[in-house]
């Protein structure tokens, strides 16, 4: 176990490398990590595709 | 049934027949009020109103699958305790893990509040789901600020000694010491996740009480103001009048 | 809209408010697994958490110490050091729950709770951070003397000492391993802040500091605020963008995602007059809990409780019911009064 965990950490947790220095976006006195900001982006589209894709039922949906 | 036996005569006894039920009784009052407000199709439906056809309906589920995740994870730590991770690679992974469920945790919280904001919820006598809705979301919010100070590491140093200047401000740094580990690390594994769990069963309870909330009138029907006879009409399902 | 509150079961009739009341559903009922989709959704976090954990790891950015603060700027610690000894470093001078520095506490108006709580983690730092750890070292008669010295001067010669001592130390370097100071009349000072520093970068500091009173430590409020007193931890942390004035509140070490919830709580950080007042923790959380009971009572706020109907978004959410009931009577349907479970299946079309 402590060898899978060693080869899967070593191995793949470098995959992409998130330490290092951050990446920011400054736009007038908002500073943000573009981490952060990928991820609230990537909230409002989950957000707006949850409500535009159709969800079909059993017994419902568009008939 | 349950049969035991008389210990002077050997004779069966069946504890719950024979035996007129005592309605003063605590636990029969207690009983009753929670298997009429939740009878067990309404604990358990299965089935919904037709208008629960969206996938923004997944994201309350998604918070508490994230929730299982996380507390899951978490526990896989505590069995190895607090400096596991920082001698592990295993640890290590098993605390990625943590973080990222932490992460997913709040992604779904706040698609789902959007969402039911957006539903407007709280209507029909649904305002104690929205605030203990509202009410679990500060709490995580602490549970996940004591675990960022639990990490003992570069982080938790920062993150304490800046934090410590909003709490004692309040006057709650006192009892809340952001600096002692050992405080943060219980109130993080045993006080808060606690709250939260409870907070979040509460909600869920109180979404199966009341249903889903039922969409806006139609455009032409809406914002009419009409009269309406009586209570019933805004009553839930099962309510007494 | 409405003109009556409350619930009473007594009142004939009211009107109804479409932000506060909805009429129940009397409708039809589909068929919905709840606990199949309770397994989905975990299995889909769990698929989506083991890859995000498997591609990023997380971070683990190592510990400062106080050996590796005094070993790294050395002429910071002492410089720090010696505003621990007179009293005025921000630890010193912080007042509750610390110590009991008069005027030190955040306030808005009257109001200071700060004040109120008083002193419940005392720190004296002159004693925590300087004398008793130099007591505690073994076999230094030198040190020792100097220690006496400075204990039994009057409190006047000792302040004298140490604004000499904090005037000179501003230039001094750390050539060969060794702090030099430019001479002045700091009497026994030198030899202590020296020999402090020492002790710092042989680790003995850091052990002192926790364990002073007792063997099993769990509290470190002594070393993070002697740490958090120098510039060392703060200029790794503006390396990192995790100061206050960088919004570092959301942020993470590295790249990786933080706690963009936190965006609001530390805008106002941002912002005038907060960002520059002595009581501007107080005011953000005077903000925030404002704004938080706000968000927990919207039900109750008319305006903002009508922002989802004039949106208009759940139109879009719940376009396939308006279009199933379109075709029907304008009541919504007169389904069986339900006061129990709801209306059985009904398979088939809208």
């Amino acid at each position: 176990m402590q060898m899978l965990g060693a080869v899967l950490g070593n191995l793949l947790g470098s995959l992409i490398n998130l330490n290092g220095s951050g990446h920011y976006v400054h736009w007038g006195f908002i500073q943000i990590s573009v981490a952060n900001l990928v991820l609230i982006g990537l909230m409002v589209v989950v957000f707006v595709a949850a409500i535009l894709i159709p969800f079909r039922r059993h017994g419902g949906g568009d008939q | 049934m349950t049969v035991e036996t008389d210990s002077d005569t050997d004779v069966p006894v069946d504890v719950s027949a024979d035996l007129p039920e005592d309605a003063e009784q605590w636990t029969a009052k207690l009983r009753h009020a929670a298997v009429e407000a939740l009878p067990p199709q309404r604990l358990m439906p299965d089935r919904q109103p037709a208008y629960v056809a969206s996938w923004i309906y997944v994201f309350g589920v998604l918070t508490i699958a994230a929730l299982a995740v996380v507390i899951l994870t978490g526990m896989v730590l505590a069995i190895f305790g607090p400096t596991w991770w920082h001698v592990s690679s295993t640890g290590l992974f098993v605390n990625s893990l943590h973080l990222w469920s932490v992460e997913v945790f709040f992604f779904a919280m706040v698609v789902h509040l959007w969402g039911k904001f957006f539903m407007a919820a709280w209507r029909g006598r649904r305002r104690a789901t929205w605030i203990t809705g509202v009410v679990s979301f500060v709490v995580s919010v602490g549970a996940a600020f004591t675990g960022y100070l639990s990490q003992q590491n570069f982080d938790s140093q920062w993150i304490s000694t800046q934090a410590k200047d909003g709490i004692n401000s309040t006057g709650a740094g006192a009892i809340f010491n952001v600096t002692n580990f050992g405080q943060m690390l219980m109130w993080h594994i045993m006080l808060l996740p606690l709250a939260v769990v409870l907070l979040v069963g509460v909600h869920v309870l109180l979404v199966r009480r009341r249903g889903v909330v039922p969409p806006f009138a139609p455009p032409d029907q809406l914002g009419k103001g009409v009269e309406i006879a009586g209570p019933e009409a805004t009553m839930t399902l099962g309510d007494e009048p | 809209m409405s003109t009556s509150t409350g619930n009473d079961p007594n009142r004939r009739s009211r009107r109804s408010n479409p932000d506060r009341d909805v009429e129940e559903w009397h409708g039809k009922y589909l068929p919905y697994d709840l606990v199949k989709e309770f397994l989905v959704a975990l299995l889909v976090v769990v698929i989506l958490v083991v890859g995000l954990s498997v591609v990023f790891s997380s971070p683990d950015e190592k510990p400062v110490t106080v050996k590796s603060w005094s070993t790294s700027n050395p002429v910071d610690f002492a410089q720090t050091a010696i505003t621990e000894l007179d009293g005025t470093s921000g630890t010193a001078m912080y007042g509750p729950p610390y110590n009991s520095t008069p005027g030190a506490s955040q306030s808005i108006g009257p109001f200071s709770p700060e004040r109120w709580l008083g002193v419940h983690h005392p720190i004296d730092t002159a004693n925590n951070y300087v004398l008793s750890p130099l007591k505690s070292l073994p076999g230094q008669p030198g040190l020792d003397a100097a220690i006496t010295t400075y204990t039994s001067a009057s409190s006047a010669q000792q302040a004298s000492w140490n604004a000499a001592y904090e005037k000179a130390v501003a230039n001094a370097t750390f050539p060969q391993g060794a702090l030099k100071v430019p001479t002045g009349s700091y009497g026994p000072v030198g030899t202590m802040i020296g020999s402090l520093t020492s002790m710092a970068r042989s680790g003995a500091l850091d052990g002192a500091l926790l364990s002073s009173r007792q063997f099993y430590g769990t509290d470190y409020t002594k070393p993070l605020l002697f740490i958090a007193d120098g510039t060392y931890l703060a200029n790794l942390a503006q390396s990192q963008h995790l100061s206050g004035d960088q919004w570092g509140m959301m942020n993470e070490t590295g790249n990786y995602p933080g706690q963009a919830w936190l965006w609001l709580y530390t805008l106002w950080y941002q912002v005038p007059p907060m960002n520059a007042s002595a009581s501007g923790d107080l005011q953000v959380w005077a903000i925030m809990m404002g704004l938080t009971l706000l968000l927990a009572l919207v039900p109750f706020i008319p305006g903002l409780r009508s922002i989802p109907r004039w949106s208009r978004i759940y139109r879009i959410i719940w376009r396939q019911h308006y279009r199933d009931i379109s075709g029907r009577a304008p009541s919504g349907g007169k389904g069986p009064t339900a006061t129990g479970s709801p209306p059985s299946h009904q398979p088939g079309t809208a």
